[in-house]
């Protein structure tokens, strides 16, 4: 599997990375997984606690169904063994921000066991990667450090929310490939509507766990890096963590294992906390919630209702519109995209189609920094604009022009089209009069054609010129060649 | 007029339904005595305006005859539940002065059917004790003494406060709660009727939580009549308590058929204790006989586990204590002593807040559930139980309830085991197993022991089959005919 580009050369030979990641995603509902507040974003300081929340005396969670659904669903979709009995375990330690003073998660029993995920990689190879687990456990809420000179303020609003954590076997071994195992999770995610894949927001990060050693030999201690919330981070964190390690390890040193953040304006990795303050969780079955049982039937039925995922659209895509895998590829990369395009090419030429979204359209959002949500120009504007290069209302170099006004006005092609003027023209006669009238002006040129076929290139020149660009090609081709020919 | 505080809940229930006396009046008598009784400490929280609001909006209810089950029925409630805007203490300084904004689902079903509050009553400190003098506010004393003797008593624990409360006449009935005992043994220490219900048939919401797989809510009262009255409205399915069982809740007041015969009543060897008093002997007898006598047939049974249930308790029950109380921190509500940064802060809070008896379980707890010993004590002590568990149901195939004494020995004075914790414990030696089980039990007054003192026995049922268990238990109270009554020593 390992392949010898992957490696990384130190003073002392080359090194071998291997990575795991643990992928935080907060679950898509409207309750926390144990309580009925909202779990909306940004809402204003301790807006959204519940008296179970806030860890009230005699308070007791109760399971929210949607976010148990949810976990199975995502289970399902990243082919992953479900477990039908699972347990919640309390997670003990004191912070402020934890207010029932642990966590409830699932330790031993998670409800979701051992599946896999395939991730596109750039040299067009496809790689599996193993799935151990997915579990469901509570956020904590947030503490607040900067509104006080002493103290530290709490805000409650995330705790109880519902997440996901889904660990990945230590099956990666270079960034691209850590970065694409959270590209292909988070589309699925998205895909499947169990997670909004937000990292910006924070709706979904991740830890890494970053080793090196020499190719073929046992695993090396591993570091985890915690909470690193964008993918281009999580790049930059691996490359800096496993050289670090490497360079400890090269000058004779050993690897401590611990726990690292990446401070994304240095781009390095530092210790987060010393040995002595080492956490026993004290783990044990949560005596407030019975083991959550599902039923088979119920995932069956969760399993028929799930959406086309990213793997069997891709396949679709090549099928169907005779796409090639890899602009099949790019398009279902984001759930987005791929309903774009799908829009788009609805009931006309695919590639045509599949051209303009990769294309030009992809380019001109990026350009400007927006997403398919927030561009200017629709699908079905997009469509529209197809359709006028098909019936040969425009050519595709003008259609280009039209798409440039179309990203800054928002109008609709025809429109532009239609009061810019233009249209192509596919009037012969008007054609016709406008070669006529440069054959009369141009006796000369006339002349020199008959030697130099060549020369067919300045008429055809001159006929676009007169008619601003507006003449359809072929037309002119055509009467020229019979004019002149 | 008659003392009105001298009458059951069910009497006086009859005689506000047959307008003999109003809510008023009966809750009035109540009041007074309440507040003619910090000699007892049993109320740690008085509500008498609230009371006589609420009798009043009882007699309203009556006027115009919709009257609840427990219309204008004055009761203690133990400072455990959760009352909106009533402080809630659980008598631990830890929750200083916190006044919760919520009501707990048991007593918003007494509430829901007409009861009237009189007060909060005291109890151990998290209900971690079972004397009664681990409380913040201090020992709650028995009404009853020792003939010739004027020592101080322990009510029992840790709802000493309801016992105390019910014993002495302070209510017609109280809400308690028994985690390893501590509704039957503080029954048994005070001539009283202490229920605790399957758990699952009451919900825990809304119940400060000293051990959640162990805690259940159940009544005090003067009769098992009274008992199946308080547990019928005590009682629901909770949505909010995913360990409540959704089942209806039976009219446990019809079950008191009197008729046993053919009940097959077991009688578990291993209760048996070597060195146990020719008193506690005897009661158990009597009740043997008494069973018998009202058609029951005796079944002997063996419990072979039981010797392992006081150790398995004390490493269960603490260990879902230390977790459980991590969230009072200082942060949210309650005590908070400032320190120099948070963990300074969590310290002197929490050494500030929790007394002795609360620390000693918390460290217990954290130890047995630290990595390391985890598999060596919190596991083992699991397997306990199950296997614990498995003795009852293979004992419930020979017999329909199990009769045994509710704790060795009678009431003891005031401070005398307060600093032997391992004497201390052996108190729920009758009474743990059942939790450990999830089973009912019920106290019921039996006799006298040579010193004048109540002494109880228990019957133990089959999960959610508290109606067949009440059953024996009118039979056993009218056989043993316990009419005794503490002087009133309190009141001068």
């Amino acid at each position: 599997m390992t392949k010898n580009k992957n490696l990384i050369e130190g003073a002392t030979g080359s090194w071998e990375i291997v990575l795991g990641l643990e992928v935080h995603a907060q679950v898509q509902s409207n309750a926390k997984l144990f309580s009925a507040a909202p779990t909306t974003f940004g809402a204003e300081q301790n807006s959204q606690v519940s008296l179970v929340d806030a860890a009230m005396p005699g308070m007791l969670p109760v399971i929210n169904e949607v976010c148990v659904r949810q976990a199975v669903r995502t289970g399902l979709g990243i082919r992953s063994e479900i477990n039908l009995r699972s347990v919640f375990d309390r997670k003990n330690y004191f912070y402020p921000d934890l207010p029932q003073g642990y966590q409830i998660s699932q330790f031993k029993y998670p409800i979701v066991g051992e599946g896999e995920i395939e991730i596109d990689l750039k040299d067009g190879t496809v790689k599996k990667v193993g799935v151990e687990r997915l579990h469901l456990e509570q956020d904590a809420g947030k503490s607040i450090h900067d509104q006080h000179p002493s103290m530290s303020f709490v805000d409650l609003n995330r705790s109880g929310v519902a997440l996901m954590e889904i660990v990945s076997k230590p099956d990666m071994r270079c960034a691209e490939e850590a970065q694409a195992y959270v590209k292909k999770l988070r589309a699925i995610l998205r895909y499947l509507g169990t997670c909004d894949g937000n990292m910006e927001e924070g709706s979904m990060r991740a830890d890494v766990n970053v080793s090196v050693r020499r190719p073929g030999e046992e695993l090396g201690t591993r570091c985890e890096i915690k909470n690193v919330n964008s993918i281009r981070f999580i790049g930059q964190a691996i490359e800096y963590e496993a050289r670090r390690q490497m360079d400890i390890i090269e000058d004779g040193g050993k690897i401590d294992q611990e726990t690292r953040l990446f401070d994304p304006k240095q781009g390095v990795t530092r210790s987060m906390r010393s040995k002595e303050e080492a956490h026993d969780y004290r783990y044990f079955p949560d005596p407030d919630l019975l083991p959550l049982v599902i039923s088979q039937a119920m995932v069956d039925e969760l399993a028929a209702d799930l959406p086309e995922l990213p793997d069997d659209k891709k396949a679709r895509f090549v099928r169907e519109y005779g796409l090639t895998p890899y602009d099949a590829g790019v398009l279902v990369s984001e759930k987005a995209s791929a309903e774009f395009f799908e829009a788009v090419a609805d009931g006309r030429d695919a590639k045509l189609a599949s051209n303009w979204v990769t294309g030009e359209f992809f380019a001109a959002i990026n350009k400007a920094g927006l997403s398919i949500e927030t561009s200017p120009v629709s699908a079905k504007q997009l469509g529209a604009l197809i359709n006028l290069i098909s019936d040969d209302t425009i050519s595709g170099r003008i259609a280009k022009d039209v798409f440039e006004i179309m990203f800054e006005t928002s109008d609709d092609p025809a429109k532009i089209i239609d009061e810019r003027g233009m249209r192509q023209v596919t009037d012969l006669g008007a054609i016709e009069a406008a070669i006529d009238e440069i054959i009369a002006s141009n006796p000369d040129k006339v002349e020199a054609v008959k030697e130099k076929p060549k020369l067919m290139g300045w008429f055809v020149g001159q006929v676009m010129k007169s008619t601003g660009g507006k003449a359809n090609p072929k037309s002119v081709n055509e009467l020229l060649a019979k004019k002149l020919g | 007029m008659t003392d009105l505080t001298k009458l059951t809940l069910a009497d006086a229930r009859a005689k506000l339904v047959s307008k003999e006396i109003t809510a008023s009046e009966l809750t009035q008598a109540h009041v007074e005595a309440t507040e003619a009784s910090s000699k007892l400490n049993a109320y740690v929280t008085l509500t008498s305006e609230r009371a006589m609001d609420m009798a009043k909006a009882s007699d309203a209810r009556i006027a115009k005859g919709e009257s609840g089950p427990l219309e204008g029925l004055p009761v203690g409630v133990k400072d455990l539940f959760c009352t909106k805007g009533v402080r809630t203490t659980a008598c631990s300084n830890i929750l200083d002065d916190f006044t919760p904004p919520y009501e707990s689902t048991v007593t918003s079903n007494l509430w829901n059917a007409g009861a009237v509050l009189l007060g909060k009553l005291n109890n151990d400190e998290f209900a971690m004790g079972s004397s009664n003098e681990t409380s913040r506010f201090g020992p709650c004393i028995n009404p009853w003494k020792a003939t010739d003797s004027d020592v101080d008593l322990v009510p029992g624990g840790s709802s000493g406060g309801s016992s105390a409360a019910v014993a002495a006449h302070l209510a017609l009935a109280a809400t308690a709660t028994d985690t390893g005992g501590s509704i039957r043994q503080p029954a048994s220490f005070t001539g009283t009727v202490g229920l605790k219900p399957t758990y699952g048939r009451c919900s825990r919401w809304g119940v400060v939580a000293f051990a959640s797989s162990l805690d259940q809510a159940g009544p005090v009262t003067r009769s098992v009549r009274d008992a199946a009255i308080m547990l019928t409205s005590m009682a629901s399915h909770d949505e909010k308590d995913t360990t409540s069982m959704d089942m209806a809740v039976p009219d446990f007041e019809a079950a008191l058929t009197g008729d046993i015969r053919g009940l097959r009543v077991g009688i578990p060897k291993e209760y048996r204790l070597d060195g146990m008093s020719s008193e506690i002997e005897k009661l158990w007898e009597d009740g043997i006989n008494w069973l018998k006598a009202a058609g029951a047939e005796i079944v002997d049974v063996s419990l072979p586990h039981t010797k392992y249930a006081l150790p398995a308790y004390y490493i269960v029950a603490p260990a879902e204590a230390s977790s459980n109380l991590a969230r009072y921190d200082g942060v949210r509500y309650g005590l908070r002593v400032l320190g120099n940064d948070i963990t300074d802060m969590y310290e002197k809070t929490r050494a500030a807040g929790f007394g002795d008896e609360v620390r000693r379980r918390v460290l217990i707890g954290t130890y047995v559930l630290s990595a390391g010993y985890y598999d060596a004590y919190y596991i083992k002590a699991q397997k306990i139980r199950t296997l614990i568990a498995q003795d009852f149901a293979e004992a419930y195939k020979k017999c329909d309830v199990l009769l045994t004494p509710t704790t060795p020995t009678p009431a003891f004075a005031v401070g005398e085991k307060v600093d032997d914790p391992l004497s201390m414990y052996l108190n729920d030696v009758f009474t743990v197993p059942v939790n450990l089980a999830g089973l009912p039990g019920i106290s019921i007054p039996a006799g006298l022991s040579k010193d004048g003192l109540p002494l109880g026995l228990q019957l133990i049922g089959r999960t959610f089959d508290e109606e067949t268990m009440l059953r024996a238990a009118g039979v056993l109270e009218e056989a043993a005919g316990f009419t005794a009554e503490p002087s009133t020593w309190w009141k001068n």
